[in-house]
């Protein structure tokens, strides 16, 4: 009897890992986002080359957050890849739960990189995810109103200039808002916009000793130059309005400008769903000329938890999914302007590609970001719209919540900075950093 | 008159039921308890020892607690307010002889039947959305400024898009409380010449205290601890958060397990207190 | 005797109660309406109610996207199972309450239903700590058990109160027959119970099926459904109104369906006790 159930868990393990070999299925957590969506589409193409099934969990940004960090601090093995950001992977790497990416074949090139999509999604100088497609924030505005209202857009504004332009595009009559941006609660929403654009006030989040710094006349000079612009150039709500909701009022012609992801550029230019595609000037993001612009870095990344059994499949698929052989493939299959963005030196090189209306502005804006010195005073983190560390997230999204109830007039901004600085040091000390 | 035979065979059979949900309650609550007395950052390498009565202490100073105790209540009783009060009108009226009462009953039912991500959804999306929702047409329409629902009408917002939800489960039960209600009593009464609103106070209502009773305790329990809609619709923002959202973002988004923990005592509390006030009418009402 | 009503009283409750009706189920009716439009059509100034080019295209791009009916198999199985598991745990439970009633029986009964207060979110950390640690992540056995946990308090006390109605003389009667309990109870009293226990049934199904935490928390590929499914159509890039309203009408349709074919068992049954 009981060697007979032994002969059956032989035969069951022999079956089971005999089965892996051929026809191993992985299963990837990834966000919702176009180029991702398109992304699995082209599933099967990897299928094809290497015999490997993919299974998907598509989320929505927020959720995915929430069900891969569970996932990831329990060692639950619940996914073999797991899409974060440059926020998470610093983190996550630090802690030993990600696969080293060092060893990615010599065809893959993994020198080529963007240097500074490699350095934020790196800890110690190892690389801990590959990037699928990277941003950071630029201008986008609408060459014809702009000349409508008689200005001149430059290759780098300052705040100053872009306040007027907005107050002079706007034309509430026509349901036209000098400027859309981000008022929306969430650390990765408005909380991202306003503490990027905080770095090119001379704010920061943090002192060295790790004091927050919500307290100091730069906070409220970002805090009040942004609702007094929003007041009279932005549109109704914009305390609610995040990525979506913005890129939705610019594609309908009821922006004059929009201070948001560079992947948007090719939302916008996109005659399909934009009523606006042949108007869209691109510039940097606006700075105050203390030496630090107003734009953020991010890159949605893939990486493989430790510990999985499937480490050798994932890492294929990272290859194949980041490689330039995909950026072909979706250039050849739907316009040089579908690639993921951001994550290639090579992309920017390739002429066809610099054909693109938003190609070098994304890439300056992609280099004129510094993770590692963000801030015009020192700062004791590492990241340009957030503190790559494990409080950030939550510290960050109760302040802009706070942010957001002033933007809609609940409270003042100097009430919704004091309650910044007292829920930021609470946490810090919960954490045990002060 | 049972006898001791069938009371040692009913404490049996209880038995698979009484232990499941023991060992449901004591597993999660044992542990939640646990890590409330413990410094438990999952990012911060997981367990960093014991910190007594730390967690406590820190989750009800926040400066988030007590709005967020309030923003229960005034949710939970809102949408018993509104479901109670509108079910029973709503019963009243689909008791009445009209045509079509079945399809009536199809479409006011339907609401329960959705899941309550894709009622927030619609809602906020469809409906509130202040530049494509249809009450900004709406409003708009009848030449008044569109309310931003989200940001300025957030509590509101939630307990309209609830009590849409669970207003088809209360009307349901009230009236088939209502159908049960003796018929010639009735119109004994309507002979005394009695008005409608007398009927109502006097026969109707008093005979609807236990179907009351009841919605007011099943709801109370889902209420206390509705997730999705805040998630969807304003993630926290504008005063919507409840406890059980400010123990969401200590977990999840601060990711300070010990923390939320003692958040999870605290609204076990609470849901006790609100428990015991429930059981004083309850127990009233359904011993009769 | 039926109350004697004049034809225009008629027509007045008529009106009033099909506005209201259409009132209360017009949200739904606009997300299936919305779901054949256009993205452009959506969202266009003045609302289109009917006069649009009414196009499929939302629930092809939503079908490619995901697999629909692996979601909605696992939807099933997993509502339907633990709805089954908890009637199979809870009759008994009921028989004891209803017929063997003691004085701790009102007082274990509240007890259960407290269980249901336990905020969900504060114990994510243990319950998933503890699914991995019994391999039962990411499976649909291990959902059938959580959200039969999570209803058997409402299947006890739905139970509980059609058990009651059933006069205990007729259950005397097939004891004094010699029938056994297990005859009794399987016999007798479920055959006289099927009203409530389909409405239970019913309820159960439902509550299970819309369950949006758990089912999202503890699946990953395999056995998650519809409300994993839902997760990843909310807030895309970009307001798809008309695939969010696909995939909305997509998520409860079957649910939507089964409670209309049903409506008239699910409400009979549907009182807790609440008419005597």
């Amino acid at each position: 009897m009981i060697r007979k159930t032994a002969i059956q868990a032989a035969i069951a393990l022999s079956i089971a890992t005999s089965g892996a070999a051929f026809a191993e299925t992985i299963t990837i957590a990834t966000v919702n986002n176009g180029d991702m969506v398109r992304m699995q589409g082209y599933t099967d193409t990897f299928t094809a080359q290497t015999g490997i099934d993919v299974e998907w969990v598509t989320l929505e940004e927020n959720v995915l957050r929430q069900r891969v960090t569970t996932d990831i601090t329990t060692k639950g093995g619940a996914f073999d890849i797991m899409t974060i950001g440059m926020y998470e992977t610093p983190i996550w790497g630090s802690n030993g739960w990600l696969v080293s990416l060092d060893d990615l074949s010599a065809e893959y090139d993994a020198a080529d990189i963007l240097p500074a999509m490699a350095g934020g999604l790196s800890h110690d100088g190892t690389l801990f995810a590959a990037p699928f497609y990277g941003e950071s924030s630029m201008v986008m505005y609408r060459t014809d109103l702009m000349e409508k209202a008689g200005l001149e857009m430059p290759d780098a504004p300052s705040w100053a200039f872009i306040a007027k332009a907005a107050r002079e595009m706007t034309d509430r009559d026509n349901d036209i808002n000098g400027i859309c941006l981000r008022g929306k609660a969430g650390w990765g929403e408005g909380g991202a916009f306003i503490t990027a654009m905080s770095n090119s006030f001379g704010a920061r989040w943090f002192d060295e000793n790790w004091d927050a710094q919500f307290d100091t006349r730069e906070w409220s000079d970002t805090l009040n130059f942004y609702v007094n612009m929003m007041e009279d150039a932005g549109p109704a709500g914009y305390a609610t309005n995040g990525f979506n909701e913005n890129l939705s009022l610019f594609q309908q012609g009821k922006c004059g400008m929009w201070i948001d992801a560079t992947v948007a550029a090719s939302f916008v230019t996109n005659p399909n769903d934009s009523t606006v595609a042949d108007k869209v000037g691109f510039t940097l993001a606006p700075d105050n000329g203390l030496g630090v612009r107003s734009n953020w870095l991010w890159a949605w990344a893939l990486a493989i938890p430790a510990g999985t059994q499937k480490e050798a499949s994932a890492k294929q698929f990272i290859e194949w999914a980041t490689s330039k052989d995909y950026i072909e493939l979706v250039a050849a299959n739907e316009g040089w302007a579908n690639v993921p963005p951001g994550a290639r030196q090579s992309l920017y090189a390739n002429p066809d590609y610099q054909a693109v209306p938003f190609a070098q502005k994304t890439l300056d804006s992609i280099l004129s970001a510094d993770p590692t010195n963000s801030t015009v005073d020192p700062s004791p983190y590492v990241g340009v719209q957030f503190a790559a560390i494990p409080e950030f997230a939550g510290i960050a999204t109760e302040v802009s919540q706070e942010f957001s109830a002033a933007y809609a007039g609940q409270q003042t901004v100097a009430e919704a900075l004091a309650k910044a600085q007292a829920i930021t040091n609470d946490a810090m000390e919960a954490a045990g950093y002060r | 008159m049972a006898t001791q035979h069938s009371r040692s065979a009913a404490r049996f059979m209880m038995a698979p039921a009484v232990v499941l949900l023991l060992g449901w309650m004591l597993v999660p609550l044992t542990m939640t308890l646990y890590f409330s007395f413990k410094k438990y950052l999952p990012l911060r390498g997981g367990d960093l020892g014991w910190v007594g009565f730390d967690n406590y202490v820190r989750f009800v100073s926040s400066s988030s607690f007590w709005p967020s105790v309030q923003t229960t209540l005034v949710i939970v009783g809102g949408v018993l307010a509104i479901t109670l009060v509108l079910g029973t009108l709503l019963a009243l009226l689909l008791d009445q002889p009209m045509w079509g009462q079945g399809i009536v009953r199809i479409l006011v039912i339907a609401p329960f039947f959705v899941m309550p991500t894709v009622s927030a959804l619609i809602w906020k999306n469809m409906f509130m959305d202040p530049n494509y929702g249809l009450f900004s047409y709406l409003w708009e329409f009848f030449g008044a400024e569109p309310i931003q629902w989200m940001s300025q009408a957030s509590l509101t917002s939630i307990v309209i898009i609830v009590s849409w939800q669970w207003l088809p489960f209360a009307t349901l039960i009230l009236l088939t409380a209502i159908q049960s209600l003796d018929s010639e009593q009735l119109e004994a009464s309507e002979m005394d010449g009695a008005t409608t609103i007398k009927r109502f106070w006097h026969i109707i209502l008093p005979h609807l205290s236990r179907a009351m009773t009841v919605v007011l305790l099943i709801q109370t329990i889902f209420l206390l601890s509705i997730f999705a809609e805040i998630f969807v619709t304003t993630g926290g923002a504008f005063g919507s958060k409840t406890l059980t959202y400010l123990i969401f973002q200590r977990v999840l988004e601060s990711q300070n397990v010990g923390l939320g923990s003692a958040g999870g005592v605290y609204a076990i509390i609470l849901a006790n207190i609100v428990a015991i006030f429930l059981m004083r009418i309850v127990g009233k009402n359904l011993d009769k | 005797m039926a109350r004697a009503v004049t034809t225009q009283r008629k027509a007045f409750n008529t009106l009033l109660a099909w506005g209201i009706g259409l009132g209360i189920f017009f949200p739904i009716l606009w997300t299936i309406l919305t779901s054949f439009k256009t993205e452009g059509q959506a969202i266009a100034d003045p609302p289109l109610f009917l006069m649009f080019d009414w196009t499929l295209e939302n629930y092809a791009v939503v079908q490619e996207r995901s697999d629909y009916m692996k979601f909605l198999t696992n939807s099933v199985v997993i509502a339907g199972g633990s709805t089954l598991l908890g009637i199979l745990i809870a009759i008994p439970a009921a028989w004891s309450m209803a017929f063997v009633p003691s004085k701790r029986t009102k007082d274990i009964l509240l007890w259960m239903l407290s269980t249901k207060m336990l905020p969900a979110v504060g114990v994510l950390y243990p319950i998933y700590l503890l699914f991995i640690e019994l391999g039962i992540l990411d499976t649909r056995t291990g959902l059938v058990v959580v959200l039969m946990l999570i209803n058997l308090p409402i299947i006890v006390w739905m139970l509980y109160t059609y058990f009651r109605e059933i006069p205990s003389e007729i259950l005397e009667a097939a004891r004094m027959d010699g029938a056994s309990l297990k005859s009794e109870i399987l016999y007798v009293l479920t055959p006289m119970a099927i009203p409530g226990i389909a409405s239970t049934i019913l309820l159960n199904f439902i509550l299970a099926w819309n369950e949006a935490f758990w089912t999202l928390n503890l699946t990953a590929a395999k056995a998650a459904p519809l409300t994993a499914f839902i997760a990843s159509y909310s807030s895309p890039e970009g307001l798809f109104y008309a695939k969010l309203s696909a995939a909305s009408t997509m998520a409860i349709a079957p649910i939507l369906i089964l409670g209309w074919f049903s409506q008239k068992q699910l409400v009979r049954g549907l009182t807790f006790g609440a008419v005597k």
